[in-house]
């Protein structure tokens, strides 16, 4: 059902503009444009690309269900795991660069810091739904795997708790609360009841394509 | 056991020249891949016309660290009147004015005064201060300030008997502060410190860094230095001191009691929700260092606190 051939150019464009944010973050490091604080710096913006990714992730589901945009199916999966690689490169440089791999300091933040706590719960969701990605898995896990894979939205209010919770004060909650806001939106069109909504609305828009959105619907892989 | 093996069994001039030999290669190596890691490239980086004159006696603090650089010190500010964001203090503060400016004492004290900062800088000698600055975001410098004791300001209006605590305000000015045009504050900036703190031999008003005149994004013209306190107590473009009888509730106390206490001394034994206050960056530097109990100034300082739970009174 889904041709993996369908949109080769969608699909190299969508790796190509994931991956540019991330030579440009080491083109930026090489070149000293990181504040005088670069470790600090690749840590804030790595975070902010791995919600921006998670969000993208999210809105495919929604682009099919509101537009019937298929498509949007096939780019998931790729944009679902560069928020992983994000959200490994976001930890990594937090155990690694910035806290040296020093366990007992690591271990005093793990224990102290609910933000961390947070931001490590996301992360393990993210971690389990990447290794379970594969058509392996998808078979193995049958009907499990879309239970699994709704853990998404889990990850993605973690995430959002995570940078809420590390902000400064009130004047800095602006940005965590629009992601929180755009989340909410996602989420809401997966209810039971207003999920079908969209679709309806599209198929009554569309209605030449009544078949298509209802076949796709029904499917497993899709949800 | 192994160099000191090959010591006993080498001559040792030419132990020692294998030595510097070696090391000499591990600082090359270094020298040219670290600016790379750090994005310290001065090559890359544009050297502004204030660093460009900028000169220190001393080359580090006493604990043997090195001065922070100008452009680091100068480029990576939190002034929360002109931006939430420490990167863009500087270039938001370049057309700061900070000619002419007063700083009105008064309070509880018998010879009340305004001093405009010339009459500051000519009355009182400006020595170099090396401090280290501790912020609460878990990042250090170690900065060559100018200023003098605030003592000697304290001493010339006099504090009455009823004089416990010395109150401090900052610019208000959303003209030209455009971070004080968000409501989320209660602007101006307040810091507080108690009188014997504010008497204390290492507590500066700062009217210069590198030997230069303040810029505007570390607080010009004039601006408090505690260096044992974490570094949001060291208030920016002082306007106004006041001697009080009550402990002043200060601009991050308002902004939120449960994080910050009145005294924020360094401390890594009292967590913060955020960041490290066991361990620390000091900017310019890859590896963590670890926090100093009163920033390492205890030896001068802790006494100010004796029998004083400090778990309580952050």
């Amino acid at each position: 059902m889904m041709r993996k051939s369908g949109v080769p150019g969608l699909r190299l464009l969508v790796h190509v503009l994931a991956i540019l944010p991330f030579l440009w973050l080491i083109w930026q490091f090489s070149q000293g444009q990181l504040t005088a604080n670069p470790i600090r710096e690749l840590q804030l913006r790595t975070g902010k690309y791995t919600l921006n990714l998670l969000v993208l992730t999210l809105a495919c589901t929604i682009l099919y269900h509101l537009f019937g945009f298929e498509r949007a199916l096939q780019l998931r999966r790729i944009l679902g795991l560069y928020t992983f690689v994000y959200a490994s490169l976001h930890l990594l440089n937090f155990i690694g660069l910035d806290y040296g791999f020093n366990l007992a300091l690591l271990r005093e933040d793990f224990v102290e810091k609910r933000f961390i706590l947070a931001g490590l719960a996301a992360f393990l969701v993210l971690f389990a739904l990447a290794v379970t990605s594969t058509e392996g898995w998808k078979r193995r896990l049958g009907k499990n795997w879309k239970r699994l894979h709704r853990a998404i939205y889990a990850a993605a209010g973690l995430a959002v708790l995570h940078f809420i919770w590390q902000v400064k004060s009130a004047a800095d909650l602006g940005e965590p609360l629009v992601y929180a806001g755009i989340i909410a939106l996602l989420l809401i069109f997966r209810i039971p009841g207003v999920n079908g909504l969209p679709a309806r609305i599209s198929v009554s828009l569309r209605s030449k394509r009544p078949r298509k959105v209802r076949r796709a619907y029904d499917s497993e892989h899709f949800d | 056991m192994a160099e000191r093996d090959s010591a006993e069994i080498t001559p040792w001039h030419v132990y020692a020249s294998r030595r510097s030999f070696l090391a000499g290669i591990g600082a090359m190596v270094a020298s040219a891949l670290l600016p790379a890691c750090l994005g310290r490239d001065s090559q890359v980086t544009q050297e502004s016309d204030f660093c460009k004159s900028a000169r220190a006696n001393a080359a580090g603090d006493e604990l043997g660290a090195r001065l922070t650089s100008c452009e680091d010190i100068t480029s990576y500010n939190n002034f929360y009147e002109f931006s939430f964001e420490k990167h863009d203090v500087a270039s938001l503060a370049a057309d700061f004015k900070t000619s002419p400016w007063t700083v009105a004492v008064g309070g509880l004290v018998e010879r009340s005064n305004t001093y405009s900062v010339d009459d500051l800088i000519g009355k009182f000698p400006q020595e170099e201060r090396v401090y280290r600055m501790r912020c609460v975001e878990g990042w250090s410098m170690v900065v060559p300030w100018l200023g003098f004791p605030l003592s000697s300001l304290l001493q010339e209006v006099r504090p009455t008997t009823g004089a416990r605590y010395v109150r401090f305000e900052g610019l208000l000015d959303p003209a030209q502060m455009p971070g004080q045009r968000t409501r989320s504050f209660d602007w101006p900036y307040v810091e507080g410190l108690r009188l014997d703190e504010a008497m204390h031999p290492l507590t500066i008003l700062a009217t210069g860094l590198y030997g230069q005149p303040l810029p505007p994004q570390d607080g010009a013209p004039v601006r408090l230095v505690a260096p044992w306190k974490y570094g949001f107590k060291s208030i920016k473009s002082i306007v106004k001191i006041d001697l009080v009888e009550e402990m002043p509730v200060t601009f991050w106390m308002a902004a939120s009691p449960t994080e910050y206490g009145f005294y924020a001394n360094v401390n890594p034994d009292v967590p913060h929700p955020r960041w490290s206050q066991a361990s620390e960056r000091r900017i310019g530097e890859l590896a963590r260092r670890e926090t100093l109990p009163f920033n390492g100034y205890g030896s001068e300082v802790a006494h100010l606190y004796a029998g004083m739970d400090l778990r309580k009174f952050f």
